[in-house]
């Protein structure tokens, strides 16, 4: 009797590039378990390889800290920069510079922004260097074993019993107030909206600043801290719904009050924007400030993207850096000629 | 009065009866930063230069902008020494701030050339004083009241030229070439010129024996200051990343750069640049930025001074583990903390090669003159992509910001070495990859760069320990088998670094060993020991850290060896003994720290004094007053 035909194993699930998806995947984290910072990882993953990105146009970088880790954690195919103590910034600025076309990564921790590295922060935004820059906040030096950080909010008990008595760093309303082209804040446990936020952040052309509420596990996740599970799921107020749809399928645009805004992202993709809040315009920038400075108030978080600017300017564009990037020139394109040296000796005869 | 200066006392009858002295003498402007000087002492010296006498300008200005006084000195020389001189023989006087000094420390027997409208107490019969009145001759001959401060000291040129017999078509020559044939300005000055050249040539019998006479000693040779050169270097050694922090004296590196890059940098295809400027916003982000570039394959440098260094140190210490190139262009200027911006030195040597915490060194590149300093921006380059570290090229304020002639830069055939990067097709062909593994014996990896598209090629860097494939460790084998590494890196290094410059000399007994800005005032004081001492020196100039055999060997041929530098604790002879180990008796030390350049004549008295059996004292202690001031205690 004839066998039957062996039935073919299932062809592995591919991407659009034809990757599958433990090419986005790293190491194994060594961070306690059940810490945010993996969630954001395994969303990071997933919006890398939902979107296609070519896993060899990456660049991570991190400072130092328990989120400063997790760039070993996804895509290990893929250059790592693990720097010094909030100086991320400058690190990424100097890659991105020299090689225009790596799409650029950065996490950091609320420690390693709002503390050590907020002056770095904040020129990074005024030159809009293209990096996606996420804060891993979870509003204490988890690494170091459990001081406050400057993202703290007012009244958070620490694991001793210590009360937080000073006003909080809030990095999205900074980076808003220094011009940022896309400012965004989720919860490290909001599985719908962190890939969509992600997935826009990737496609946007400038610096990309989302602040992601990561509660630690071993340090904030008692009760009294306003940036522990239990907190956010209790206060967190989705500012809208939000759909990516990639490059190829068409979106309608409605502005007024209670619809749609449709915003063309630079790569060409658009992002759809649901209004749920009356008034409510991410591209409005006093806007976006007060709704933030009203969660505040009310002691909630407002997530989901609070201001966008897809028309803003990358450095690189407001540079008139060729194409090409600088680290591939060839000696015969940047060594200038004789007459050159001739002209300049001439002049100093 | 009867004094026991050597110089003579010469009486305002006799003054022009004197013996000529000719090209070879110094002259000392004194007057108000951000009045125009500095074009005036440009034109000035270039005219002397043009007519092929060896000259150098040195500024000395305040850590200011505006109104405070700066002095600019040109020494002028027939047999090329053109380092700092001690003595002004030729002193004009612009400031009433201060006259009264400019008066008294001119040199017996000098001359002043001083406006009228400036009133000084003291009285001297020893020197030749030319009092004009440089307010009426700006008014004849400019008629806009408000240019006429601008031409003021354009006028002292034209004076100048008549008193030392300079060539007057050359000093108009030098205008244009100065003022970048900006006609109007042009015509402006060149009036203030002829008009001080008339006035002088009418008014004032020429008393002093200062003259220039035409030689051919500068043919072909150019007038730069160190920053400019280096920057030039660095445009021509294909830097594509230069991120920078201002600071005095290294700014006008930054400066220069921009110039250069904007007229020499462009693809020839598409007319972008093809390299990025980035002005950090403080110096640590501008070596994380030259870090972050130098890693994604970039020739990526910063420059900066000693305050900027510190602030690098964490960044370097980063760079020497992960082993990623990157250079550091620092114009020394001394002090601890801030302390004085505006003065030289060669005082960073402990510090730039020691950067950071825990056990590192860094190599040190040491030019001794704006052709060097051109030579060694690609040289800098070279070693810190071939060795995959942080490199220092230790420059100082005396090259970087003062006037040096020299012979043109030739340009530069040498191709760039970028080191030990796998390309794709090489990962390909080799199938394996490990990013900190000795394969060669040289104990320097392979790397690649991001972008590389094979699965083999990433990596990842970090500060922490590593193992040869980069992954996180703490164990102690992978720590001491990589540091150990680095060690020999550093004797691969010592073979790629430059050479020291030896001029042995047969029959010598003692040796002088120095590097960097000392080299000029070397080779007078060599010249002043055999002539006065009948003492032969040789002399080996230092070029680079880490030492290679040669600087040994050198040491080991002498009886006593002179370490000379600009700094108060004698960190290049500490380094020295640390290489002789138990022959370090042999060698000897000269240190000068006040700021302002060394004289050759310094260096002379305390071998001298040495050589004597006299001990080394520090600088305070030395009497190193002008002539004038030891008859006044006398």
């Amino acid at each position: 009797m004839p066998e039957a035909p062996a039935k073919p194993s299932p062809a592995p699930k591919v991407n659009r590039i034809g990757l599958e998806k433990k090419v986005y995947e790293g190491s194994e984290s060594t961070l306690c378990s059940g810490c945010g910072h993996d969630s954001i990882t395994a969303h990071i993953i997933s919006a890398y390889y939902d979107l296609g990105v070519d896993p060899y146009r990456v660049a991570k970088f991190s400072g130092i800290g328990c989120s400063s880790k997790t760039p070993a954690y996804f895509i290990a195919r893929t250059h790592g920069f693990n720097g010094v103590h909030g100086r991320m910034p400058s690190v990424a600025t100097g890659a991105l510079v020299a090689n225009r076309t790596m799409h650029g990564i950065g996490i950091s921790g609320d420690g390693d922004t709002a503390s050590i590295g907020l002056g770095q922060f904040c020129h990074l935004i005024r030159r809009n260097i293209p990096l996606v820059y996420i804060i891993e906040d979870n509003g204490v030096y988890g690494l170091t074993k459990g001081q406050f950080s400057a993202t703290a909010d007012l009244g958070t008990k620490m694991k001793g019993g210590k009360v937080n008595e000073y006003s909080p760093i809030d990095c999205c309303a900074l980076a808003i107030e220094l011009g940022c082209g896309f400012v965004a804040r989720s919860f490290s446990g909001d599985h719908k909206q962190m890939p969509a936020i992600l997935k826009a952040a990737f496609s946007h052309k400038g610096t990309a600043v989302i602040d992601v509420i990561s509660p630690c596990i071993t340090f904030n996740n008692h009760e009294g801290s306003t940036k522990n599970y239990q907190a956010a799921r209790d206060n967190d107020i989705p500012l809208h719904e939000i759909g990516y749809t990639p490059y190829f399928a068409p979106i309608t645009v409605d502005y007024p009050e209670g619809s749609t805004i449709e915003v063309t992202l630079h790569d060409g993709s658009k992002l759809a924007l649901k209004k749920l809040a009356r008034d409510y315009n991410p591209t409005e920038r006093m806007q976006a400030l007060t709704v933030i400075e009203e969660g505040h108030r009310q002691g909630k978080y407002m997530t989901g993207i609070l201001f966008i600017d897809p028309k803003k300017q990358d450095f690189q564009t407001l540079e008139g850096l060729p194409e090409e990037p600088l680290v591939s020139l060839t000696q015969d394109q940047v060594r200038p000629g004789r007459e050159a040296l001739e002209q300049v000796m001439e002049e100093l005869r | 009065m009867e004094t026991t200066t050597t110089a003579p006392q010469p009486k305002a009858a006799t003054m022009s009866a004197r013996k000529p002295i000719v090209n070879d003498f110094s002259i000392q402007i004194a007057t108000v930063n951000g009045s125009g000087s500095q074009t005036s002492n440009m034109v000035l010296m270039r005219t002397i230069f043009q007519m092929g006498v060896p000259v150098s300008g040195k500024n000395l200005f305040p850590s200011n902008i505006q109104g405070l006084p700066t002095w600019f000195t040109i020494r002028v020389n027939k047999d090329g020494y053109v380092g700092r001189k001690k003595e002004i023989d030729f002193m004009i006087i612009m400031n009433s701030e201060t006259a009264e000094e400019d008066f008294l420390t001119t040199e017996p027997g000098g001359a002043i050339l001083i406006n009228d409208m400036i009133k000084v107490k003291s009285t001297r019969a020893d020197v030749t004083v030319y009092s004009v009145p440089f307010a009426k001759i700006a008014a004849e001959c400019c008629p806009e009241a408000k240019l006429r401060k601008l031409v003021v000291n354009m006028i002292y040129v034209g004076v100048m030229v008549y008193l030392l017999d300079l060539d007057l078509s050359e000093s108009e020559k030098a205008l244009s070439k100065q003022l970048k044939g900006k006609a109007k300005a042009v015509e402006l000055n060149k009036a203030a010129i002829r008009a001080g050249f008339e006035y002088a040539k009418t008014n004032l019998p020429k008393m002093d024996p200062y003259r220039v006479e035409r030689m051919n000693k500068t043919q072909g040779k150019i007038l730069i200051e160190g920053n400019a050169a280096a920057a030039l270097g660095a445009c021509f050694a294909g830097c594509t990343i230069f991120a920078w922090y201002p600071i005095t004296p290294s700014s006008s590196v930054g400066d220069a750069m921009t110039d250069y890059c904007k007229r020499f940098r462009h693809d020839k295809k598409t007319g972008k640049p093809t390299y990025s400027i980035i002005q950090a916003e403080d110096e640590l982000s501008a070596i994380g930025m030259t870090l972050g570039a130098g890693w994604a394959g970039a020739r990526a440098m910063t420059s900066t001074s000693g305050p900027g260094i510190s602030l690098m140190a964490e960044f370097v210490g980063l760079g020497y583990y992960a082993e990623i190139p990157a250079a550091i262009w620092d114009v020394q200027r001394i002090g601890p903390s801030t302390g004085l911006p505006t003065r030289t030195g060669q005082q960073d040597i402990t510090f730039a090669l020691n950067l950071s915490h825990g056990d590192k060194r860094h190599p040190l590149l040491l030019p001794g003159s704006v052709g060097e300093c051109f030579e060694f921006a690609q040289a800098m380059f070279d070693l810190a992509e071939r060795a995959q570290t942080v490199v220092f090229v230790l420059s100082d304020l005396d090259i970087g910001m003062n006037i040096w002639m020299s012979d043109p830069f030739v340009y530069p055939e040498k191709p760039y070495d970028r080191g030990k990067v796998l390309s794709k097709a090489e990962l390909e062909k080799i199938g394996k990859f490990e990013r900190y593994r000795d394969v060669d014996g040289d104990a320097i990896p392979y790397r690649t760069l991001p972008g590389t598209e094979h699965p083999l090629a990433a990596y990842f860097t970090r500060g922490t320990g590593h193992t040869e494939k980069a992954t996180y460790s703490e164990r102690p084998d992978d720590f001491v088998r990589n540091m150990d590494r680095l060690s020999r890196k550093w004797e691969t290094i010592k073979k790629l670094v430059p050479a020291p410059v030896v001029d042995p000399v047969a029959g010598a007994k003692i040796g002088i060993i120095a590097f960097g800005s000392t080299d000029q005032s070397i080779r007078e004081c060599r010249d002043q020991l055999a002539r006065e001492g009948n003492l032969e020196t040789s002399y080996l100039r230092l070029r680079a850290f880490p030492f290679n055999e040669e600087v040994k060997q050198f040491c080991m041929a002498y009886d006593r060896v002179y370490v000379v530098e600009q700094n108060r604790d004698g960190q290049m002879y500490d380094q020295l003994c640390l290489e002789l180990r138990g022959d370090c008796g042999r060698l000897r030390t000269v240190r000068h720290y006040n700021g302002f350049p060394i004289d050759a004549r310094y260096i002379t008295d305390r071998i001298k004094e040495q050589e004597a059996g006299k001990p080394y004292v520090p600088m305070s202690s030395i009497a190193a007053r002008s002539a004038r001031k030891d008859r006044e205690s006398d």
